[in-house]
């Protein structure tokens, strides 16, 4: 039992990190759920929530900072919707995509305008030193990361909250509604914009939660908007329009890395957690196109 | 006085005829088809004959679409057999009943709306071309001679469609009842033995439809090519056609020429109702 | 009413089909020739050569292998900057390897190499489609990172993980200097915009345009979508690696792995999306403005008194970029070809309206 140690360590550290990826993948299904469009410009808005959040620490106390933050987030989301989004209604998905590309870009060049380019340290009062769990079974303990634990908890919660809000609320149906056909949601009179608002607005919000998550375990720099390109096989697997697939995926995908690095990485020259993902994605792709839990396409003719 | 019937010709569509109705070249038999716990089609059974026009009627959701797209390949039956040409054909999908003769044109049409008409059309002749990749990269050879004798080939299509005007113009931007005859000239451009007609007068004036008519007629009597089409408009099926087949609920209702078809009981009580014309 | 067309008759299919139709058009070509191959050589100085016009003809390359892909077969790819690498250590392993082989036929096997291992990551979009096919693509681009970071094989055990391109030595000319190197590229970029338009022309281009614009009606004719969709992943990492040799032996010398990273998958992107998805011109276009933009960055600011640090012109290149790819989105999603187009439709009238 005691050699299986490292293992669970490797499986659980995996798991949390996991987590974090759920977390920004979170955000695209939300987008994706309400409105149909693939919002590339997650990770930019991961990125830009942390340095606002950061960069406003340093002048204002936090929780001052943390609600100005969410204003800034809801602005940009507000921006976003009527910039991009309002103009190209009803255009093909792959326009809306590549739009989201262009967001994206000006987002990343935008932030570090304002808030410049260095790393900078994110402290949200968690206790740094790991804990060591289960010390009686294996020789040591199992070393678990305080950070990843409570970002676990706060998704959890996250996913809770979104997957009541969802199947339960009035607005939850409409936004359904509006992911499936934006022009026959507008004839019914469901406010297309207002949704599209408030649905941008709690992306935002996720996305600044999955910035304090990750600015505090990497520190806040411009990798942070490359971690959401690592939440695509997330979405592949979980498939883009499941709460509780995301959650799914980004454990499938945090523990599957770790474990990949861990067993096969040593004899290939390290380095897999790169593509491990993708690969994986792919490969679940190639039997499944619509993901694991996507929803089968059937194209009528 | 005023119809709603395109006027009709001098003789029925029988003695019309200058090529005789040949032998069977599609049968259908026992075809059962199911998404999921929807039952589309139900053990229908009947041929098409080479040289007639088929005309296969129904209300909406009588299962018309769906089999044509079981002759077609685009749906796999899950009881039952299509023999084309006297041969059964597991499993065709639909290249390969393209390359087969097969043809066909869709009730909300399926024009490649990024090209012009002209391209459309010579899209049909794809199966016709055969000229390698180094030739068509260098425009020498094959590459360069097939494109031109397609081109000449769909001139003579667009100026039996009636169409030489619109050429270049891409096909997302003409009206409606152009870009329909333009589906019709890519499915002849294929020179097919069968074409499958999936409402194609839908949303026609009157004027429109008696076009059509006359060129689905044109077609069938020069290139004497056979022709299935789902139609709504009673009298151009009773007009045209040489034997009809009549669907409800996926199942099959009648089998006739227009006139047997018009007074089988089952048929009025389902679906003709009160007869115009 | 210089540009009219009256008076010019076309009296055969094969001057209707002819890649330039119009008089002025041939003219206007011949022209531009002209000055590529006959006036540039002589006004040019080194720096325009070495750092704008060398990048910007071999990336229209690279544009009009994605563009091929992506705007004639509608399949998406995030993943071209791989494919070029894949070119570019191909041919430098060859070169190394196989010194007996002239250096042309090391272009050529690397780009069939590419065009290999495009059809293989090109695979899945026979079932994925869109965005899922996009992620896929992402894998290749990764994976290839990856492999030249890692595999120490491909870059000859260097500790450095830097490799250098071997003299550009053309049966015996050696192209060195600035100007020769501006004639390897353009020679280069003639060739792949005459072959890329004839392709699109012929019965290969219209089987991807089918594809691109209704891949199920696309069957009904008879097309492969397996053939088209393969094919069109095939040519366009032919391109893309070919384009990815001239970029490490003739543009950069010296490179690494990370030369092309997926940021030079974006840039190809930014390139097609403004340039125009679908026309070759775009290709060129969308080139043209994604190498001359960072130089006006950085130059024009400096002439109005304002200095911008390099990060800080990153940073706005960034957001222009960003900013450009939206507002054409909305406006113009056919690029700067479509502006250029109705341009022309303007001049054919002029100075009548309509």
């Amino acid at each position: 039992m005691a050699e299986l140690g490292p293992l669970f360590e490797v499986v659980l550290g995996g798991l949390m990190s996991g987590v974090l990826y759920a977390l920004v993948a979170l955000g695209f299904v939300l987008i994706f759920k309400a409105s149909g469009v693939f919002n590339f410009a997650q990770g930019a808005m991961v990125l830009f929530a942390a340095l606002s959040l950061v960069r406003l620490a340093e002048w204002l106390s936090f929780p001052f900072a943390f609600l100005l933050t969410i204003v800034i987030m809801i602005a940009v989301a507000w921006t976003i919707e009527r910039l991009v989004l309002r103009p190209l209604v009803g255009q093909h998905g792959l326009i809306l995509f590549m739009a989201t590309i262009g967001v994206t870009f000006f987002l990343d060049g935008f932030g570090q305008t304002i808030w410049g380019s260095n790393v900078y340290q994110l402290d949200l009062g968690i206790p740094a030193s790991p804990w060591f769990l289960a010390e009686s079974l294996f020789p040591g303990g199992i070393l678990v990361s305080p950070i990843d634990v409570f970002a676990a908890a706060i998704a959890g919660a996250l996913v809770l909250a979104l997957s009541i809000f969802f199947h339960s609320t009035k607005i939850g149906r409409a936004l359904r509604a509006v992911a499936d056909d934006h022009q026959a949601a507008l004839s019914v009179g469901i406010p297309l914009h207002r949704i599209w608002l408030i649905v941008w607005s709690t992306a935002g919000i996720v996305a600044l939660v999955a910035g304090m998550a990750w600015g505090s375990k990497l520190g806040v720099q411009f990798s942070l908007s490359l971690v959401a390109l690592k939440a695509l096989p997330v979405l592949i697997l979980g498939g883009l329009t499941s709460i509780p697939g995301a959650i799914v995926g980004g454990l499938i995908v945090g523990a599957g890395e770790k474990l990949a690095e861990f067993y096969i990485g040593p004899s290939i020259g390290g380095g897999i957690e790169y593509w491990f993902a993708y690969v994986l994605a792919l490969a679940i792709l190639l039997v499944r196109p619509q993901g694991l839990f996507g929803e089968k396409i059937i194209e009528r003719v | 006085m005023l119809t709603t019937a395109p006027p009709r010709p001098a003789q029925p569509a029988a003695a019309r005829r200058r090529r005789a109705i040949g032998d069977v070249l599609l049968a259908v038999e026992n075809i059962s088809l199911r998404f999921g716990g929807v039952r589309a089609l139900t053990d229908v059974s009947f041929d098409i004959r080479k040289g007639e026009i088929r005309a296969i009627i129904g209300p909406n959701g009588a299962g018309k679409s769906s089999m044509l797209n079981v002759i077609n390949g685009f749906y796999h039956p899950q009881e039952g057999r299509i023999l084309w040409k006297g041969r059964a054909r597991p499993r065709m999908r639909p290249h390969e009943a393209a390359a087969g003769g097969i043809a066909r044109t869709f009730q909300n049409i399926a024009l490649f709306k990024g090209m012009s008409t002209l391209d459309n059309i010579m899209t049909g002749r794809i199966l016709k071309m055969r000229a390698s990749f180094i030739e068509q990269a260098l425009w020498i050879g094959r590459g360069r001679s097939e494109e031109l004798r397609e081109r000449a080939f769909v001139e003579r299509i667009l100026d039996f469609l009636e169409i030489t005007h619109i050429r270049h113009s891409p096909v997302g931007t003409l009206p409606y009842g152009l870009q329909k005859r333009v589906e019709l000239a890519r499915a002849i451009a294929m020179e097919p033995e069968l074409l499958l007609l999936d409402e194609p007068m839908a949303g026609m004036n009157l004027e429109e439809k008696e076009d059509m008519c006359r060129f689905i007629l044109d077609v069938n009597e020069e290139f004497g090519t056979t022709v299935a089409l789902i139609e709504h408009d009673m009298s151009v099926v009773m007009d045209i056609s040489d034997r009809v087949v009549v669907l409800d609920y996926g199942k099959l209702l009648a089998d006739g020429t227009p006139d047997q078809v018009r007074n089988d009981p089952a048929v009025v009580a389902a679906y003709l109702g009160v007869a115009h014309g | 009413m210089i540009y009219r067309e009256t008076g010019q008759f076309r009296t055969s299919y094969a001057e209707d089909q002819a890649i330039f139709r119009l008089r002025q058009d041939k003219i206007g070509i011949a022209v531009i020739l002209a000055i590529a191959w006959i006036g540039i050589p002589f006004i040019a100085d080194e720096y325009l050569l070495r750092a704008i016009l060398i990048p910007f003809l071999i990336l229209a390359i690279a544009a009009i292998g994605l563009n091929l892909l992506l705007g004639y077969c509608g399949q998406i790819s995030l993943g071209t900057g791989a494919f070029m690498a894949i070119g570019a250590y191909a041919a430098y392993n060859l070169a190394l390897r196989l010194p007996a082989l002239p250096l042309l036929l090391d272009f050529l096997l690397a780009g069939l190499i590419a065009a290999a291992v495009g059809v293989v990551f090109g695979l899945p979009s026979l079932r994925i489609k869109g965005l899922y096919l996009a992620v896929a693509t992402l894998a290749a681009q990764f994976f290839a990172d990856w492999a030249f970071l890692r595999v120490p094989w491909f870059t000859n055990y260097t500790p450095s993980g830097s490799v250098t391109a071997p003299p550009l030595d053309f049966f015996g000319w050696v192209a060195d200097t600035p100007r020769e190197k501006y004639f390897v590229c353009l020679a280069f970029a003639c060739l792949t915009a005459l072959l890329a338009k004839n392709l699109v022309r012929s019965r290969i281009g219209r089987c991807w345009m089918a594809i691109r614009d209704m891949d199920i009606a696309a069957e009904i004719i008879g097309i492969r979508p397996m053939t088209a969709k393969l094919s069109a992943f095939a040519v366009s990492s032919f391109v893309a690696g070919g384009a990815g040799v001239l970029w490490a032996f003739v543009h950069l010398g010296s490179w690494e792995p990370l030369a092309f990273s997926i940021d030079m998958s974006f840039r190809l992107l930014f390139m097609v999306i403004i340039g125009g998805m679908g026309s070759i011109l775009g290709s060129f276009l969308g080139a043209a403005f994604i190498t001359v933009l960072p130089i006006f960055l950085n130059q024009v600011p400096a002439l109005v008194g304002i200095q911008l640090s390099t990060a800080m012109v990153s940073h706005l290149e960034f957001m222009i970029f960003g900013t450009l790819i939206v507002l054409f989105l909305i406006w113009e999603p056919h690029g700067l070809a479509r502006l250029w187009q109705i341009g022309k439709e303007k001049m054919r009238l002029w100075p009548f309206p309509y």
